[in-house]
C-alpha cells in the first residue's frame, strides 16, 4: 500500500498536470490537454520506479509530468524555446524526457506502442530489473501497431504494461463507432495476455492495477493489458473547433461534475485524515512552480538559427550538402 | 590472423559481418522473419536466443520494437527479409527512427540496421522485386547503404552496426554467389559516406549505383577497346552521399552516365544529375543520360522482365552518345 507522503505526491502531480495545462489555456496555447484523465496517467506512472521506461501519445503533457519532470523544460519545449526538453524539436505532442525514463511520446496513434514493447526487449536481453509501460488511446487500439506488439510481447514474456487511457473518443469518433469490442481490456485474451480494467478516475485504484501489472512484468510473468476507463473534459486539441456535436453537454458537464479526478481524490485523502490545508498548501506550491515554469519559458531564448540541423545526424558527412 | 584475405561470397560477407560484430559486442542483436533462411542460421547456433529473435510476421511492430530496443541500450539488425516489406515498416523507420533523435533534441540515439534484401530478375513480379532505396533518401535522418562487392558488404554492413544512426542496408540477391577476397581483420571497416572510384578515367564518368557496377566495369573495357577511357564510380553510401567524389570526376571527364536498377523518377540518378548541374555545370561538354528501370511495374514473364534493367550495351550507347555530342 502507499503511504501517506507517496498519496500526497500522488496529488501533487495530478495538481501539477491540471494547473500546467490550465495556464496553457490562460495562454491561449494550442495543446492536446489531459485535464480530465490525471488520475489515469499519475496512477499508472506512480507505481513504476524512477528507471521505468514508458512512452506516450500526442497528449503528451501528463505522462513525464507523472513520472516526475521538472516542469520548467516542459513549459520551454511547449513555447518553442532553446531550453525546452526536446530543444525546440518536439513541442507540445512530443514531450519525452529521458531524465524521467520517457523515451517517446509518438503524435502517430499506436506509433508508441512498438517502441516501449522494444524497450521491454531491451531490458530482457540486458537483463536489468526495469519495466516498459506504454501509454495509447483507445483509438490506438485500432492500429496494427498495437495487435503485432502484444502479440510479441506475450510470446517472448516482455516486461511491458500495456495501459490504455479509453477516453471514449479517438478524436470525434465515438469508441461505440469504431470498435466491434468496446471493452477494450478483452482484446487481451486474444493474444493470451490478462486484461483488466479499472476506474481511470480513482487514482488509487489505477495505481493498485498498475502495481500489480508492474509486478508479474518484473518477476518474470509478462504483459498486461490494463484499461483505464477516463475522459477528456476538453476539446481534442484545445483550440479546435467541432462544428458538429460528437459529445453531449449534459455527457461533459456529468463527468466534470461528478468524475473530476482530482476532486475525488482531494475528497478521499480528507476522508483518510489528511488536512485540508496540508492539499490546499500542495496546491500553492503547485501554482508557484506552474508559474515559475512559464516565467523560465517566457524569458528563454529561441533556438538560434544556426542550429537548425543540430540532431539530425550524430556523425553527419557532407551534411547538409 | 591481421591483414589475412579470404575468398568469400558476397552472402558470407554479411554472415561473417554479424558473427564479428556481435562477438565484439553483446549489445547487438538480430532480429527478422525466417531467421533460420537469409544466411543467418550460423548465428542461431553461435549464439544466444537473447541475441536472435525469430519474429512473427509483423513488420511494423517488429521493426518499432528495434527502434525502442536501440533507444534503451541495444544495437539491433533487422532484417527485413524483401526489400518491399520496407513499406510495411516505413511508418516506424520514417516517423519514428528517422526522427527521434531530432525531435527529442539529441535526448535519444538511435543505433538500428534494417537489412533490406533486393530481390528482382528473378520472376518474382512486382511486390517482390523492389528496389526502393531512392525512396528512403527523400526522409532525412536515415543513412542509406548499397554495397556492390563482398568486401564492400562486409565493411560497409560493419560500420552501419556500429553506427549511432539508424541506417538502411540495401542487399542485392543477384550477388550473393560473387566472390572476391576479403580481409579477415575484424577492425577493417569500410566509412559510411565514401565513394569508391573502381576504375580511373578521363573522357567520361559511368556513376554505377549498386549492382550496376558489374555492367559498368565491362562496358569501361569495351570503351577502352574504342579508346575511349571511362571513370567509374560506385558511391557505396547513397545518404550521405560523397558528393565531392562525384564533381570531381565530372569537373575531370566533362560527361558523365549514371547507372541504376531502381526506377527513374526522383531516383538517385535524378539527385545525382540534380547535383551535378548545380555544382559542376560548366565542366559538362554533353547532356547527363541516366540508364534506369523504366518507370513500369516488374513483370513475372521472363521476357517481360529482361527488357527492363539497365545492360551493358545502354551504357555503351549511352556513353558514345555523350563522346560524340
Amino acid at each position: 500500500m502507499l503511504t501517506t507522503e507517496r498519496k500526497l505526491e500522488m496529488y501533487r502531480r495530478m495538481q501539477r498536470i491540471r494547473q500546467f495545462e490550465e495556464s496553457l489555456i490562460i495562454r491561449g496555447t494550442e495543446g492536446h490537454l489531459a485535464i480530465g484523465q490525471e488520475a489515469a496517467i499519475v496512477g499508472a506512472c506512480m507505481a513504476l520506479n524512477d528507471n521505468d521506461y514508458i512512452t506516450g501519445t500526442h497528449r503528451s503533457h501528463g505522462h513525464p509530468i507523472g513520472k516526475g519532470a521538472a516542469l520548467r523544460p516542459l513549459m520551454a519545449e511547449m513555447l518553442g524555446k532553446v531550453t525546452g526538453i526536446c530543444k525546440g524539436r518536439g513541442g507540445s505532442m512530443h514531450f519525452a524526457d529521458s531524465t524521467v525514463g520517457v523515451i517517446s511520446e509518438s503524435a502517430i496513434v499506436g506509433g508508441g506502442i512498438p517502441l516501449a514493447t522494444g524497450a521491454a526487449l531491451s531490458i530482457s536481453v540486458l537483463a536489468t530489473d526495469q519495466v516498459s509501460l506504454c501509454f495509447f488511446g483507445d483509438g490506438a487500439c485500432n492500429e496494427g501497431a498495437f495487435s503485432e506488439a502484444i502479440n510479441m510481447a506475450a510470446i517472448w514474456n516482455l516486461p511491458v504494461i500495456y495501459f490504455c487511457e479509453n477516453n471514449h473518443y479517438a478524436m470525434t469518433t465515438s469508441i461505440t463507432q469504431s470498435h466491434g469490442q468496446p471493452d477494450i481490456a478483452k482484446r487481451g485474451e486474444a493474444f493470451g495476455v490478462p486484461g483488466v480494467t479499472v476506474d481511470g478516475q480513482n487514482v488509487d485504484a489505477v495505481y493498485q492495477v498498475t502495481a500489480e501489472a508492474v509486478s508479474r512484468a518484473r518477476d518474470g510473468h509478462g504483459p498486461t493489458l490494463i484499461e483505464a476507463k477516463t475522459y477528456r473534459f476538453e476539446e481534442h486539441n484545445e483550440g479546435l473547433e467541432v462544428p458538429t456535436p460528437y459529445r453531449s453537454e449534459a455527457e461533459i458537464n456529468h463527468y466534470r461534475t461528478h468524475c473530476d479526478p482530482l476532486v475525488l481524490y482531494r475528497d478521499s485523502l480528507l476522508k483518510k485524515g489528511i488536512s485540508k490545508r496540508q492539499l490546499s498548501t500542495i496546491k500553492a506550491e503547485v501554482a508557484a512552480e506552474v508559474v515559475d515554469a512559464n516565467q523560465f519559458a517566457d524569458s528563454s531564448p529561441f533556438p538560434d538559427e544556426s542550429s537548425l540541423y543540430d540532431y539530425m545526424y550524430s556523425n553527419p558527412i557532407n551534411y547538409p550538402n | 590472423m591481421q591483414n589475412a584475405n579470404t575468398k568469400i561470397t558476397y552472402k558470407q560477407a554479411m554472415t561473417e559481418a554479424h558473427k564479428e560484430e556481435m562477438l565484439r559486442d553483446e549489445r547487438v542483436i538480430v532480429m527478422g522473419e525466417d531467421i533460420v533462411l537469409h544466411g543467418n542460421s550460423e548465428l542461431i547456433n553461435m549464439f544466444d536466443s537473447k541475441r536472435v529473435w525469430n519474429t512473427p510476421i509483423s513488420e511494423n511492430a517488429f521493426t518499432g520494437m528495434a527502434v525502442g530496443a536501440a533507444m534503451t541500450g541495444l544495437r539491433p539488425v533487422v532484417d527485413l527479409t524483401v526489400a518491399s516489406f520496407t513499406y510495411l515498416a516505413s511508418d516506424q523507420i520514417i516517423n519514428q527512427a528517422s526522427k527521434l533523435r531530432y525531435m527529442t533534441g539529441g535526448q535519444m540515439k538511435i543505433p538500428v540496421v534494417f537489412r533490406c534484401c533486393m530481390y528482382y530478375n528473378l520472376s518474382m513480379a512486382a511486390q517482390h522485386s523492389d528496389r526502393p532505396y531512392s525512396m528512403f533518401m527523400n526522409s532525412p535522418g536515415l543513412k542509406i547503404l548499397l554495397p556492390s562487392t563482398p568486401a564492400n558488404m562486409k565493411g560497409l554492413l560493419k560500420s552501419a552496426i556500429r553506427d549511432d544512426d539508424p541506417v538502411l542496408i540495401f542487399e542485392d540477391v543477384n550477388l550473393w554467389d560473387q566472390e572476391e577476397c576479403v580481409s579477415t581483420d575484424p577492425e577493417v571497416l569500410i566509412p559510411i559516406g565514401q565513394a569508391e572510384i573502381k576504375r580511373e578515367g578521363s573522357d567520361i564518368t559511368i556513376v554505377a549505383i549498386g549492382a550496376t557496377l558489374n555492367i559498368a566495369l565491362e562496358a569501361a573495357q569495351i570503351l577502352e577497346d574504342q579508346g575511349i577511357s571511362a571513370e567509374i564510380i560506385d558511391p557505396r553510401t547513397l545518404i550521405p552521399l560523397d558528393t565531392e567524389a562525384l564533381i570531381t570526376s565530372v569537373r575531370k571527364t566533362g560527361r558523365l552516365v549514371i547507372v541504376d536498377n531502381a526506377h527513374r523518377t526522383a531516383s538517385v540518378g535524378s539527385e545525382i544529375a540534380a547535383l551535378i548541374v548545380e555544382r559542376a555545370f560548366k565542366s559538362l561538354k554533353a547532356p547527363i543520360q541516366r540508364i534506369t528501370t523504366p518507370d513500369v511495374h516488374i513483370p513475372y514473364s521472363e521476357t517481360l522482365e529482361a527488357l527492363v534493367y539497365p545492360n551493358c550495351s545502354d551504357i555503351l550507347a549511352a556513353a558514345t552518345v555523350a563522346i560524340a555530342y
